[in-house]
């Protein structure tokens, strides 16, 4: 996957300055067959050559003695250019002092005067130039020990050049990521792990090398890959597929691939593959899937959620994030007991209008940020649940979402202990849902934290029950306070009779349990007639009410005073 | 008409002047038959005329330069003992150097008309 110098398209420019006419020709004519050939009579004229040629000049031939700027002159203009101090110089000339001169300001060679036979000068042009472009590439590793490929920087910095030479030519930006390559390591170990990164990169090398690709290590298992443009790659992929097999006896690869097909030469070359990585990454996860083209939607996208991430602080700030209530009624009376609410977080964009929770929630859950979300809502909570107690001196427990990440979060005693003592609530009012994924996560952890949290008299629910496979591991380990039914099985229960018994047995299983079981996501009278008669306790949904806003749940409150 | 073989007759070093030229016998003559119009020639003389050692050390030099290219010897030759003489001291006398010179010069002239 190599020598690019050799196969590119375009000739590279060579500036000759010298104010005889005579000479001007004799070098142009040795020159234009392999370069392009510009000229310039004084070194004002070249410095503005230099500046206005894009792309840049490869070398400057450069006599010394001209009206206006000299050489010595231009020299000296052209090293304090940041942008043109990397372009050498050979600068011709007769005289010999003039040349230790003129290798003290940086020149890079010498033609002497008259002229050397031609094949002389071609060769010494073609030295200093390649010289040049190998400098500002071999700044940075070249190559990534373990697999030979490039590294990163280097790979940049190739595209780079070659770019400069074929920007016509139509290329793809490709980017392959190994499957939950953390495991390969852990279960297997680092050698194994190693092996493989070696026998992928050999696959890649050896199948890209049929495309003119180029690629590089860019990251513990990420690969990315620089080539002409395919049509499609369903053949590429089938034949690294083939070859996953052969890369490891003991563990099975799976590689995903990511492509920016046809790149926007106007963008920078890293954004190309960020671009490939965001389609690569599309799919992480997905089984079904081992390729992804990245499309201008997905741009937007990320765009969005980039923007969204930047602006939560803002918004928290701003109270743009508003946290809604949706009641909770007990139904084995005989009319329905508001019992509690849940807190609901809802986003009034200044801008966007109402932005949908499931336009950022699973984001913040991805990155982290659900955190600082679900401390804001604790504390709106806390401080709702005290006003609540305040007007009708009755207390509305009100149950938050505690995210995986929480649990993790050595102070999360601290911070809702602080929030009971500073809104001078009992830590019961504030009723704390969990899901299984934290318990499928790190069950030890998980057991732990929900001791200490029941212990300082917390309430723990476990949230979308059903929905996950360790639900009823989980019910063995650790002591929950409320069950509450995945929303799918409700909605599906009169459709399905799976689901149905599905309900039933859930709820028996509270009832076993003796904890209260919560219905969610009830929508008509006729699922609550059932869900009464199967004996579920509490139920929450649009039947009742959505989601709203602290001052409209007050008439929940006030009707039953 | 200029000729490669009235140059060589001239004591001009045709075959490198042509090697210069990648072997370009038209580009060659053209170029040495060119040099008639220069006008740096005439600047050379003018700052001769007028004792300005200075201009006449810089139109030399570039005089010298392209006749070597061309390899048209025996000016070339002339040329660099006069910028040799004036490189050492602007304020040298080089008025023998300067006939002499004049004289290779239109010899060379009459082989271009």
């Amino acid at each position: 996957m190599e020598h690019y110098r050799e196969t590119s398209g375009r000739k590279r420019r060579v500036l000759i300055v010298d104010d005889e006419r005579i000479n001007c020709e004799i070098l142009g004519n040795i020159l234009y067959e392999r370069y392009e050939v510009l000229y310039a009579s004084d070194g004002q004229e070249a410095y503005d050559i230099l500046e206005s040629t894009h792309p840049g000049i490869s070398l400057v031939l450069l006599d010394l003695r001209m009206p206006r700027m000299d050489g010595f002159g231009l020299i000296n203009k052209i090293r304090s250019n940041n942008r043109l101090r990397s372009i050498p110089v050979i600068v011709m000339t007769s005289e010999a002092d003039a040349e230790v001169k003129s290798i003290n300001l940086g020149a890079a060679d010498f033609i002497t005067k008259p002229y050397d036979m031609p094949e002389v000068i071609l060769a010494r042009c073609e030295r200093i130039i390649e010289l040049s472009e190998d400098k500002t590439i071999i700044s940075s590793a070249e190559k990534d020990q373990l697999t030979g490929l490039y590294s990163r920087d280097f790979f940049y910095e190739y595209i780079k050049q070659i770019e400069t030479y074929n920007r016509d030519i139509r290329m793809d930006a490709v980017v392959f990521n190994i499957d939950h390559f953390h495991l390969t390591n852990e279960m297997y170990g680092r050698k194994t792990g190693d092996n493989v990164l070696k026998g992928l990169a050999g696959v890649l090398m050896n199948i890209f090398e049929d495309v003119a690709g180029i690629g590089c290590r860019a990251e513990a298992d990420m690969f990315y890959v620089y080539c002409q443009h395919q049509f499609s790659y369903d053949n590429i992929m089938e034949r690294i597929q083939n070859n996953l097999p052969e890369l490891s006896e003991k563990a099975k690869i799976r590689v995903r691939m990511g492509v920016y097909p046809n790149v926007d030469k106007d963008i920078e070359v890293e954004s190309w593959f960020d671009r490939a990585k965001l389609a690569c990454d599309r799919i992480r996860g997905d089984y079904t899937k081992t390729m992804s083209t990245y499309s201008s939607e997905l741009y937007e996208r990320s765009v969005y959620h980039e923007e969204l991430i930047n602006e939560i602080d803002e918004a928290i700030q701003n109270k743009d994030l508003v946290v809604f209530y949706q009641p909770k009624f007990g139904i084995q009376g005989d009319k329905p007991v508001l019992r509690s609410a849940e807190a609901l977080i809802r986003w009034k964009h200044p801008k966007r209008g109402m932005i949908s929770p499931g336009d950022f929630i699973p984001l913040f859950e991805g990155n982290g940020l659900i955190q600082k979300l679900d401390n804001y809502v604790w504390e709106e909570a806390a401080h709702q649940i005290r006003k609540w107690r305040e007007k009708y001196g009755r207390a509305i427990p009100v149950s938050v979402n505690v995210s995986r990440i929480d649990i993790y979060d050595p102070a999360l005693e601290n911070k809702l202990l602080r929030l009971t003592e500073t809104y001078d609530i009992t830590a019961g009012e504030l009723m704390l849902e969990i899901t299984e994924s934290a318990y499928a996560d790190n069950a030890d952890t998980l057991v732990r934290v929900v001791d200490n949290l029941r212990n300082h008299g917390f309430k723990i629910e476990m949230d979308d029950f059903g929905s996950g496979y360790s639900s009823l591991n989980m019910l063995t380990t650790i002591t929950i306070d409320v069950i509450k039914i995945d929303m799918k099985f409700i909605r599906n229960m009169l459709k399905d009779e799976k689901s149905l018994r599905m309900v039933k047995l859930i709820i028996d299983i509270a009832k076993f349990l003796d904890v209260p079981i919560v219905a969610e996501g009830v929508e008509d009278e006729a699922q609550l007639k059932v869900l009464k008669k199967m004996g579920c306790d509490i139920i929450q949904g649009f039947y009742f009410s959505k989601p709203v806003p602290a001052d409209e749940f007050e008439k929940f409150i006030e009707e039953e005073i | 008409m200029l000729t490669v073989d009235a140059l060589k007759n001239y004591g001009a070093d045709t075959a490198t002047g042509l090697m210069r030229c990648m072997g370009n016998e038209a580009l060659y003559l053209r170029l040495a038959g060119s040099m008639m119009t220069e006008q740096g020639f005439n600047r050379f003389q003018a700052a001769y005329e007028a004792g300005d050692g200075e201009a006449a050390y810089s139109e030399i030099h570039a005089l010298k330069g392209a006749l070597g290219n061309l390899s048209i010897t025996p000016l070339y030759d002339k040329a660099c003992e006069i910028n040799e003489r004036l490189r050492a001291d602007k304020s040298a006398d080089y008025s023998e150097l300067m006939n002499e010179f004049t004289s290779l010069k239109e010899e060379f002239f009459k082989l271009c008309e």
